[in-house]
């Protein structure tokens, strides 16, 4: 093996070589590069980023010693960004490191289309308004964004961009689709073959329980006007009789069906998450639609007529116990109907991308057997400009976090994060960075808090003493072990948004140093 | 141009604000001063248990939250494969032990921090190394482990005679897993929140193939490796151990594996897939390693401080799908042999060490061989060293009554090998021994007075 392969063999593991392709041609662009910044990129650059460009004007302080792992004594006085990105590069000389000795907030206001040459802007440490502005570039720009912060014992990471699709979303724990409530003719002639009172105790103990759930359904609805089991009363008998097949008590295969009885009566179709994605205008497709959307139409299309109701079958069965001739011709059943599913989508990718005037094998074979493969899983992930979101926010939603008790903390730091933004802008400094005048301090963040909340529409509603004090205590520090989660959270959100792959966060993470009860608000 | 030695006195400048300002939502015992910086510096020790993924993140975090004087214990040597996450470490340090490889370059980053490296296993350490800390950080991949250090942590718990932990005898951990996008971090203060062992079942064991599904109806890849690697490799090279991490013994195992594979007509069987299922490889990534020890970093910095509330007790953290965290504040067993007070025996006065030792193997809670037995800081019995096994065998006819002063009851420490799932694992016990029909308190009093 060669030794890139061997060095990322703990994450090909869980992206594959895909995903690491997509990381190896990312360019990222880093916004201030002091603890929070410094740790995000470093778990990229360990990754096997592309590249990396670090952007910040400062120049090393004595206080950058204290949280900065990617400086050292003898960086003090000179550019932050080049000393962050000489140490960053020290971890992973296949990275290509850049920095640039400018101010991110001059940048911004200066230099907008900068930002278009990359894959992912990470953003650490910006005050509302540059926030907002560069939301708006990268937003135009369709450049994907992950703002980051730390402050004190709290923090925040949101990410911003339009639309964000991912086919493999690979969750934990999903129901496989094996098809029992309603088994194609070629799954069951193939349990036609196979006489479930076989002799032979080995060969009974080794049909499948696949098979023994279509044959048993099957002698159910014979019986019951070709309905299956669907009361409380009709499932458990239906376990009974599979229990009394049993001919001895160790016969895995047949625990096995009674633990999978309830497949037989799953109703038909799919999730609603699914439906809302081939319900979405976006699926009704033209020209300048993605070819994730294309896809999706001819699923919504194969849905409506050969699928008789459901997505494409994925093709794979799990392990269960059974003779291996059984369970190796039962694979192949399965992998056949998934092909046959697959072609009939192909067809109508091909018809559709014609019809909307692009070359008919745009979108590969691969491509989209993957997409069939992942068709019950697909994910679509938006987020609202965070312009919007601070101006009208849902509102129900943020009346209930700042009465449930489990929020009352995250949502007070929400609003805190953006008071402590507006005390800096009337003062040129952030509540509490100074020895001295905190107790004044206190009282000018709470009315600034108290206006913002009111602003919102949350009139009467006030923050804790304690917390706004505790934000004030903080003094805008940026403290290393929380730079360090905050950046570990950033990075991890980068990937799954350069790889596609997996879930990316939805809402705004609002971080709760003070007794881990973190929280996510959708706003 | 300011002095730059002036100047340096700022480095704490983000710290000092969180440990020198009063607030309200902080720890019982927070008193905030510029001193108490200070004294973390000077007077608090922290081991971290591993160098690898976490271990290299705790001493970043660490020596980056105030602490100065580390330590760090890890037996192995560094990879190739530990390169995308573990950061201390470069392609040229292949093959060098982690702890040492790992303490220089935070020492050369970091001025003033001091990490003493150990290379070596953690079970070779006595448990005066390991009383030494304040704090002591889990940074490991293995149950074994953590059990071990666990098992260590809390054999210096006392308890008072009304069953409460003695304060100043609680050793506290913070203990970090992971698993790619998920994982751990929690609070260990043992006696007063779960330990290891009181929550062991949040680590079920490992699922097996049965052999007789390897042997005769293989389905899968991952069925015709272990076939390889369990079955066949004895069969063909006899004596001849197999050894993981031998490339041409992995090139053997996946050979025939692909060879059953093509008999069988199963698909799937890859060198990658090989490796993964023979050594049981846990896929790793920088980013959630990074999150998991700056959560325990934090944790620690808050025990020794108490400059916030602490996690209570247990922090999951899953990046699958989406963003998930969550705190859970787990409780206690109250009868755990590990933390609690210690598991109850009520003997007769007449039984003998020996037999004693006996009862020890029998007891369902302990199911304890080859026991060393302590009592009050002396060796009543030791397996090892020689000399000391002749120094105390003579006890072994014994009454135990008699070795322990003729006390009605008394705590007495056991180190020795427990069964658990058909492994023995090396443990340390601590056991309340009861005689029965002795006056316990008249004389109690008479034992406290002597």
């Amino acid at each position: 093996m060669a030794e890139p392969k061997i060095k990322y063999d703990r994450q090909l593991r869980i992206w594959g070589e895909q995903g690491q392709a997509a990381l190896e041609k990312a360019s990222i662009c880093l916004l201030n590069c002091g603890p929070t910044g410094s740790e995000t990129l470093k778990n990229l650059v360990l990754g096997g980023i592309g590249s990396i460009t670090v952007i910040d004007g400062s120049r090393v302080e004595a206080s950058d010693l204290g949280n900065n792992f990617m400086v050292d004594d003898s960086s003090i006085g000179q550019s932050k960004a080049k000393c962050v990105c000489a140490f960053l590069q020290e971890l992973n000389d296949a990275v290509k490191a850049k920095f640039v000795e400018e101010s991110p907030d001059a940048l911004i206001e200066t230099n907008p289309s900068f930002f278009s040459q990359f894959t992912l802007v990470i953003a650490t440490q910006l005050v509302e308004t540059s926030m907002l502005k560069l939301d708006r570039i990268c937003r135009r720009a369709n450049i994907m964004l992950i703002f980051a912060r730390s402050y004190g014992l709290t923090g925040l990471v949101r990410l911003s961009l339009k639309e964000h699709n991912v086919i493999e979303s690979k969750p934990d724990h999903f129901l496989d689709d094996l098809r029992l409530n309603h088994p194609w003719p070629e799954l069951k002639r193939f349990a036609e073959t196979i006489d479930l009172n076989v002799t032979d105790p080995v060969v009974h103990k080794h049909i499948p329980y696949v098979v023994i759930l279509v044959k048993m359904a099957e002698e159910w609805a014979s019986k019951h006007d070709g309905c299956l089991p669907s009361t409380r009363e009709e499932k458990k008998e239906f376990k009974d009789l599979l229990k009394a097949r049993m001919i001895a008590f160790d016969e895995d295969n047949y625990k096995e069906a009674i633990e999978a009885a309830f497949k037989v009566s799953t109703p038909r179709g799919f999730s609603s998450n699914l439906r809302q994605i081939i319900d979405d205008s976006a699926a009704e497709v033209d020209s300048t639609s993605s070819d994730f959307w294309v896809m999706v139409a001819a699923l919504k299309e194969f849905i409506a007529n050969e699928g008789e109701g459901e997505p494409p079958l994925d093709g794979s069965i799990p392990d269960m116990t059974s003779l291996t001739e059984y369970y190796v011709n039962l694979q192949k059943i399965y992998q056949a109907k998934a092909e046959a599913d697959f072609l009939a989508i192909e067809q109508r990718v091909r018809k559709i991308l014609k019809r909307i005037g692009r070359e008919p094998d745009a979108i590969s074979k691969k491509i989209i057997k993957n997409f069939c493969k992942n068709a019950r899983k697909l994910t679509v992930c938006r987020y609202r400009l965070i312009e919007d979101e601070f101006n009208s926010p849902i509102l129900p939603e943020l009346q209930k976090y700042l009465t449930d008790e489990d929020y009352s903390i995250a949502v007070g730091f929400y609003i805190l994060l953006r008071a402590a933004d507006r005390f800096a802008t009337n003062y040129n400094r952030f509540p509490g960075m100074f020895d001295g005048e905190i107790d004044e301090e206190i009282s000018r963040l709470k009315t600034i808090a108290v206006g913002i909340l009111s602003d919102l529409g949350c009139n009467g509603s006030t923050l804790t003493e304690d917390l706004i004090n505790e934000m004030c205590r903080f003094g805008a520090a940026e403290l290393h072990a929380v730079a360090a989660f905050i950046g570990g959270i950033a990075s991890q959100e980068a990937i799954k948004l350069i790889t596609k792959q997996f879930v990316p966060m939805s809402g705004t993470f609002i971080f709760n140093g003070i007794d881990h009860k973190s929280q996510l608000l959708f706003l | 141009m300011v002095d730059a030695e002036a100047d340096i006195s700022d480095r704490w400048r983000d710290l000092d604000k969180l440990l020198s300002r009063p607030g309200n939502l902080v720890g019982q015992t927070f008193d905030p001063s510029p001193d108490l910086k200070n004294d973390l510096r000077q007077y608090v020790k922290v081991l971290v248990v591993g160098a690898g993924g976490l271990g290299c993140e705790l001493l970043k975090d660490l020596a980056l939250s105030g602490f100065q004087n580390l330590e760090v214990i890890d037996m192995d040597r560094i990879e190739v494969t530990n390169l995308n996450r573990q950061f201390l470490f470069r392609l040229q340090d292949v093959g060098k032990p982690k702890a040492e490889v790992a303490a220089k370059r935070v020492m050369e980053r970091i001025s003033g921090v001091n990490i003493v490296p150990h290379f070596g296993r953690i079970q070779d350490k006595d448990l005066a190394f390991y009383n030494e800390f304040n704090i002591i950080a889990l940074g490991l991949d293995s149950i074994e482990a953590r059990s071990y250090i666990n098992d260590v942590a809390c054999s210096f718990l006392e308890y008072d005679s009304e069953d409460n932990p003695c304060e100043e005898t609680i050793k506290p951990m913070v203990d970090g897993g992971t698993e790619g996008f998920k994982g751990h971090a929690r609070v260990i203060l043992p006696g007063v929140t779960p330990c290891f062992e009181c929550t062991i079942w949040l680590f079920p064991p490992q699922t097996k193939f049965p052999l007789c599904t390897l042997a005769e109806t293989p389905r899968t890849a991952a069925h015709c490796i272990e076939y390889a690697h369990l079955i066949k490799w004895d069969e063909v090279h006899g004596g001849n151990a197999f050894d993981a991490d031998n490339p041409d013994h992995m090139q053997w195992i996946y050979t025939e594996a692909v060879k059953r594979a093509e008999l069988f007509g199963i698909p799937g069987v890859t060198y990658t897939l090989t490796q993964g299922v023979v050594k049981n490889i846990i896929p790793a990534i920088a980013s959630t390693n990074a999150i998991i020890s700056a959560a325990c970093a934090l944790e620690a910095l808050k025990i020794a401080t108490g400059c916030s509330k602490m996690l209570s007790n247990y922090l999951s953290y899953n990046g699958v799908e989406g963003l998930h965290t969550k705190v859970t504040e787990f409780v206690r067993d109250k009868d755990c042999p590990v933390c609690g007070p210690g598991v109850l025996i009520e003997l007769d006065t007449s039984i003998t060490l020996q037999k004693f030792m006996e009862l020890l193997g029998e007891h369902p809670k302990l199911l304890l061989s080859k026991s060393s037995i302590s009592y009050q800081g002396e060796n009543l019995y030791m397996q090892a060293p020689p000399v000391l096994e002749e120094m105390t065998r003579s006890n072994l006819t014994l009454p135990l009554f008699n070795l322990m002063g003729k006390v009605p009851k008394g705590v007495v420490n056991v180190s020795g090998m427990a069964r658990k799932d058909d492994k023995k694992i090396s443990c340390t016990r601590k056991l309340r021994v009861l005689f029965k029909g002795i006056d316990g308190v008249t004389d109690m009093d008479m034992a406290s007075g002597a």
